[in-house]
């Protein structure tokens, strides 16, 4: 690049790689540096569900946005990003789960998300390997499956094409509140602003960045055809999942376009170390077990753990930072980075060049926490 | 679910010479030891079939010793997982036991060295030693044409085992150049025993065709390797087979070390005099400390076995004897090193990684291990990449990716048994 960019962008995980895609798509000169490779930290570590979700009005608009987003790009991606169409089914184990299914089921039909409601027998049918006397659940066709490395690889690919440069195995070390980076080997590369897309890592770039890593299982069968059809995700899992404080196991399985099964999904903080934790996979393979019988004579060929980025309110840091008007973020985007790596893309992108957003932009404000506050739970 | 625990003062895995050798010295002075391997045998990949049919005297004598040494034989029993510091998780046919260890040793062998070539995923096509464990288990070679190709002491083993099955072998095309084998040659002067060994099955191989400095670069066939095309780095010429048996000598399986935390040094397990490694109580014996071959696995098995049970007198007057297996195994390495021609044998559109059909063009593109099996599933099949990662280091110096459990793959049920236990 023989101009300074307008932008560096740090990190090429998938919420990265949409990043430089949408920026060098509205036209700023980018420049992308990641230490590794594309995809190999949080993002390889992903089960690459595309979901809506209905936490808060904030989360559902920006996964809904994204959704979209990913289904209008699906005729343009590789094989190999392995986009499938499953769809997300919620099951609900007794009554109070039911509820839920009803709330949600609710939401989404106001807000326009194709959803099916599954009594007791549509879910058996829907999925036969799941134990009998389930209440039922809710289908959220539309919902998808990606494989995370090859989709960020193909948005990175895409930034190429339209302009950006990319840098791999270039570490950045320090971002400076003038604009620009320090690099590991002690070279400064300036540039109007600089995006902190180190996810889980995003700290560490930026001390005060309000994101913790948050540590999480994953087991892959052998392959096992039809073994799944959908995402298929508890609604206990709400539960665990809003739990900030407690390790906790849910089960979500997935099907894989390689007729593999992927199996999760369990929550630890303060849990650095990336060693398998024998205690709580057993709980997170136990648990999947309760709801799949069959599941537990498929062999598994390997496991890994991975690190989401947490924010204290679940919700991403998409902006400016309050550390610089240089630096901005994208990060914190829990267990929902594919899903939301391509409305990241466009918020930030419209951001930068001050255009309207299409979608409220307030709520991913790194401003929120302007004052030290985080409003926990 | 049909979950057990089991305890022992000495646990050793693997029961091949080093195993085997180390369950004698650490159980036949009373102490509580168990023998674990993975396969329905014991006595490993070298001595396969032995157990029902002694034809080895080696294999008559640690095989008979170790069934009188009190250790508890548990075949059939794979280890997947270091759970906890001090047990161990593995499968067996009917269900996952954990078994708790005082002492720990490891001696998991190793494995062939495959370098893919055009044809080398043909039927027909196995490693020297693969193919003569299936010979032995009663897979018929009478008669059949077989190439033995690649490096090292395995390929004329495997020739000589081959012929007393009836096969007609015609041809041994090994790697290295004959100059090396002579001067390893001159090394055997010194170990009277090998030097005999030798003799011998250079008279039982008389008149089959032998070459050095020749290796295969093509296997060709539609549905079953046909003809196998060799060189010399001049000359290329094709041989008729039935069956191609190709290996590069060997790689040591260090998996499960790494499980168990144990640091490596040059891609095998660093051990101390005790053969004790870089983890308390954890001990190392055998080919993933060296590719040294029986004679060393059963000194360093004994030492490893002594040293775990506390007897180290005894386990210190095999020292020297080590010592002089160890010069051996050196020498082995330098006679056997793959020649620079064998990094281009791998054309694109060879299969580098069998289990995930992914070519060698598609992994060449990538600038390391991870970044390859990320972008292509090189390495993320059933072998998880065992043998495409052996193949990457050799062919392209990529460093071999992390090892995570389950070390072998293991039914999900076998994962959940740590909950269960407690």
């Amino acid at each position: 690049m023989s101009q300074k960019p307008d932008i560096i962008i740090v990190g090429a995980g998938i919420v990265g790689a949409a990043c430089a895609m949408e920026c060098a798509r509205a036209g700023l000169r980018t420049l992308v540096l990641e230490r590794e490779c594309v995809g190999g930290g949080t993002t390889a570590a992903g089960m690459g569900h595309i979901v809506a979700m209905d936490d808060s009005e904030a989360q559902f608009a920006l996964t809904r946005y994204s959704r979209n987003l990913w289904i209008q790009m699906r005729p343009q991606l590789p094989e190999e990003a392995e986009y499938d169409p499953c769809g997300t089914l919620w099951v609900a184990a007794d009554d109070e789960e039911m509820t839920e299914v009803r709330r949600k089921q609710n939401f989404f039909e106001q807000r326009g998300v194709r959803v099916e409601m599954l009594d007791s027998d549509g879910v058996a049918k829907a999925e036969p390997q799941l134990r009998p006397g389930l209440s039922g659940g809710l289908l959220v066709p539309d919902d998808a499956v990606v494989y995370p490395p090859c989709a960020a690889k193909f948005f990175l690919d895409q930034a190429r094409t339209l302009g950006a440069e990319i840098k791999m195995g270039v570490a950045a070390t320090h971002l400076l509140p003038e604009g620009g980076v320090r690099l590991a080997d002690g070279t400064h590369l300036s540039a109007d602003r600089v995006i902190n897309v180190a996810g889980p890592w995003s700290p560490e770039l930026m001390p005060g960045v309000p994101v913790r890593k948050r540590k999480g299982h994953l087991v892959i069968t052998d392959r096992a055809p039809g073994f799944v059809r959908h995402q298929i995700v508890e609604l206990g899992y709400l539960k665990s999942a809003h739990s900030v404080s407690k390790d906790s196991v849910a089960f979500n399985v997935q099907p894989r376009k390689t007729q593999q099964v992927l199996v999760g999904s369990s929550r630890q903080f303060d849990a650095a170390s990336t060693e398998v934790d024998h205690a709580i996979l057993s709980r997170m393979l136990s648990r999947a077990g309760e709801y799949l019988p069959g599941l537990n004579d498929l062999v598994a060929i390997r496991t890994w753990t991975g690190h989401r980025p947490a924010t204290p309110d679940k919700l991403p840091l998409i902006g400016p930072s309050l550390f610089s008007d240089r630096i901005w973020l994208a990060t914190g985007h829990e267990g929902l980075g594919i899903t939301t790596s391509l409305g990241t893309g466009r918020l930030l992108a419209d951001l930068l060049l001050g255009q309207p957003t299409e979608i409220p932009s307030e709520p991913f404000s790194p401003s929120r926490y302007a004052n030290g506050a985080s409003h926990h739970e | 679910m049909p979950d057990r625990r089991l305890q022992f003062d000495i646990v050793i895995v693997g029961a091949g010479p080093a195993g085997l050798a180390a369950a004698c010295a650490a159980s036949e002075c009373g102490r509580k030891a168990a023998l674990l391997e993975s396969a329905p045998w014991i006595g490993g990949q070298i001595w396969r079939g032995e157990e029902a049919h002694f034809a080895n005297t080696q294999a008559r004598y640690w095989i008979n010793r170790v069934r009188k040494s009190g250790a508890t034989l548990l075949t059939g029993t794979n280890v997947i997982a270091a759970n906890t510091p001090i047990t161990l998780l593995a499968e067996q046919p009917h269900g996952a036991v954990e078994i708790q260890w005082r002492k720990l040793i490891l001696a998991t062998g190793a494995r062939e060295l495959f370098l893919p070539f055009p044809g080398w995923t043909l039927p027909g096509v196995f490693g020297p030693g693969g193919l003569q464990g299936l010979v032995k288990n009663g897979w018929p070679v009478a008669g059949k044409k077989v190439v033995i190709a690649g490096t090292g002491p395995l390929l004329l083993a495997a020739a000589d085992g081959l012929k007393k099955h009836g096969a007609r072998v015609v041809l041994i095309a090994e790697q290295t150049r004959k100059s090396h084998v002579a001067e390893l040659g001159l090394t055997l002067l010194a170990y009277p025993g090998k030097v005999l060994q030798g003799a011998a099955l250079k008279a039982r191989l008389l008149g089959v065709p032998q070459r050095y400095g020749v290796w295969p670069v093509r296997a060709l066939g539609s549905d079953h390797v046909r003809v196998v095309e060799l060189t010399n780095g001049r000359d290329t010429w094709t041989e008729n087979c039935d069956q191609l048996a190709c290996g590069f000598h060997l790689v040591p399986n260090v998996e499960l070390p790494i499980t168990f935390g144990c640091d490596l040094r040059n891609g095998f397990v660093k051990v101390d005099h005790w053969q004790m490694t870089s983890v308390a109580d954890v001990f190392c014996a055998g080919e993933p400390t060296a590719i040294g071959g029986v004679n060393a696995a059963l000194v360093e098995g004994q030492i490893a076995g002594y040293a775990a049970s506390g007897q180290l007198e005894k386990a210190e007057r095999l020292f020297s004897q080590r010592a002089t297996h160890q010069t051996f195994a050196q020498a082995l390495d330098k006679t056997y090193a793959l020649r620079d021609e064998l990094k281009g044998i791998t054309t694109d559109d060879t299969i580098f990684c069998r289990c995930e059909d992914v070519t060698f063009a598609r992994v060449k593109q990538h600038r390391f291990g991870r970044e390859a099996k990320l972008q292509t599933r090189c390495g993320m099949g059933i072998c998880q990449g065992r043998i495409c990662g052996a193949a990457a280091k050799i062919i392209l110096g990529w460093e071999q990716s992390s090892v995570r459990p389950p070390v072998h793959p293991a039914r999900i049920n076998s994962l959940t048994t740590h909950n269960q236990a407690h």
